[in-house]
């Protein structure tokens, strides 16, 4: 639910860099999305369209680039990949992981005029 | 299918509606039209002025800037504040009243509530005698550092005092949100399942302290408090667990006892 909470973020942002950047309307926008972010891309992509309506950014494509989730395993000192938070180390099967990537929501870049 | 989403409330109803409908559609379209033409109109030779532009910022940015600013001003008074969240109906209120009738003659007080609605919450902690304010979200399903922040304007925090956030009912959203808390605790009740943890991993990932609650009921229950605490370490290491009643009172002074002590971590100043 807190989707539209971000996408209201998002507009916010296009909002205050329409004034030094210079653009008047936003075309397309990138996110990049970790898949520990705690975002689900659907809702994101029907909250973006409803958010932006009426703003800079009416009709704008969401562009959305997924990043796996990595964490540090302690017990082996090495990256792997983990797909949800509780995901054991796929090596040694330790729970001793500190997440190093793919936690991120970002704004990318924008295609602007 | 129109009384659902509103688009039929037009000036003719019931019969005709889908005839409407259509009409309505196809004045869209033409709207439309002039739409993509005035943007071939912006890109006739020399007036394209299509561009990229980089941008390269978190999506919660602002709300991690106020957060960042609010946890220096805690920081500053030696404020120890904590981001209560869980389900609805963990016991949460109840916590936080026993909590401060065993704390509030020692220790100064706040809080804040979050709900969607009602300011039941803040009455029940107004009773104790300490400060309170309630924020509604209304539609909203968390609070941010922003709401946060005003809250703060209208209360009276003494410095080196405890001021808790008890966020909305939620063991989703809320875990996104950085409110300038020390910490984030999350509250279980042993009445909800012991695989929380592991169905809504990021709210127990991003806590420090998670209390098990209403731990009386347990002889009632097919809880596996043991399950519970390894899926809850599972998620999150370095998760520290206490369990507790705060109803029969049982386990509330390790509670009590882990609140003087990270209060008295404030106190210290880092370089």
């Amino acid at each position: 639910m807190h989707e539209m909470s971000l996408c209201e973020s998002i507009l916010q942002t296009l909002e205050q860099q329409a004034g030094g950047q210079a653009y008047q309307k936003v075309r397309t926008v990138w996110l990049e999305i970790g898949a520990l972010a705690g975002v689900e891309i659907e809702a994101l992509r029907f909250s973006f369209d409803v958010v932006m309506e009426g703003s800079l950014a009416e009709g704008a494509k969401l562009e959305i680039i997924q990043v796996p989730g990595q964490a540090w395993c302690l017990p082996c000192g090495v990256n792997v990949p983990v797909e949800q938070l509780y995901d054991p180390c796929p090596h040694c099967g330790s729970h001793q992981l500190q997440v190093n990537g793919g936690d991120q929501m970002l704004i990318k870049e924008l295609e602007v005029e | 299918m129109c009384g659902i989403c509103g688009c039929g409330e037009g000036p003719v109803h019931l019969d005709e509606q889908e005839h409407t409908h259509e009409h309505e559609h196809a004045h869209d379209h033409e709207h439309d039209h002039i739409h993509s033409h005035a943007a071939v109109h912006a890109h006739a030779p020399g007036l394209s002025q299509v561009r990229m532009v980089q941008i390269e910022q978190s999506i919660l940015a602002k709300n991690n800037q106020y957060a960042h600013e609010k946890r220096r001003f805690f920081s500053d008074h030696g404020l120890l504040v904590l981001n209560l969240v869980s389900s609805p109906g963990s016991g949460k209120t109840t916590l936080l009243t026993e909590t401060i009738l065993r704390l509030k003659d020692d220790i100064g007080i706040a809080v804040i509530e979050g709900d969607q609605q009602t300011a039941r919450d803040a009455e029940r902690i107004l009773a104790t005698g300490v400060q309170a304010l309630q924020i509604n979200t209304g539609k909203g399903c968390h609070l941010d550092a922003h709401r946060v922040g005003h809250a703060l304007e209208k209360l009276q925090l003494q410095d080196h005092s405890v001021l808790f956030i008890e966020n909305v009912g939620n063991l989703v959203c809320p875990s996104a949100f950085d409110l300038g808390e020390a910490h984030k605790v999350v509250v279980l009740s042993v009445t909800e399942g012991e695989d929380k943890p592991i169905k809504y991993p990021d709210m127990f990932h991003a806590a420090d302290l998670m209390i098990l609650n209403k731990i009386d009921l347990l002889p009632h229950l097919d809880f596996n408090v043991e399950e519970c605490i390894q899926y809850a370490k599972q998620v999150n290491p370095r998760i520290k667990i206490l369990s507790l009643s705060a109803k029969t009172g049982e386990g509330m002074d390790n509670w009590v006892q882990w609140l003087k002590a990270e209060l008295q971590l404030q106190l210290i100043a880092y370089a």
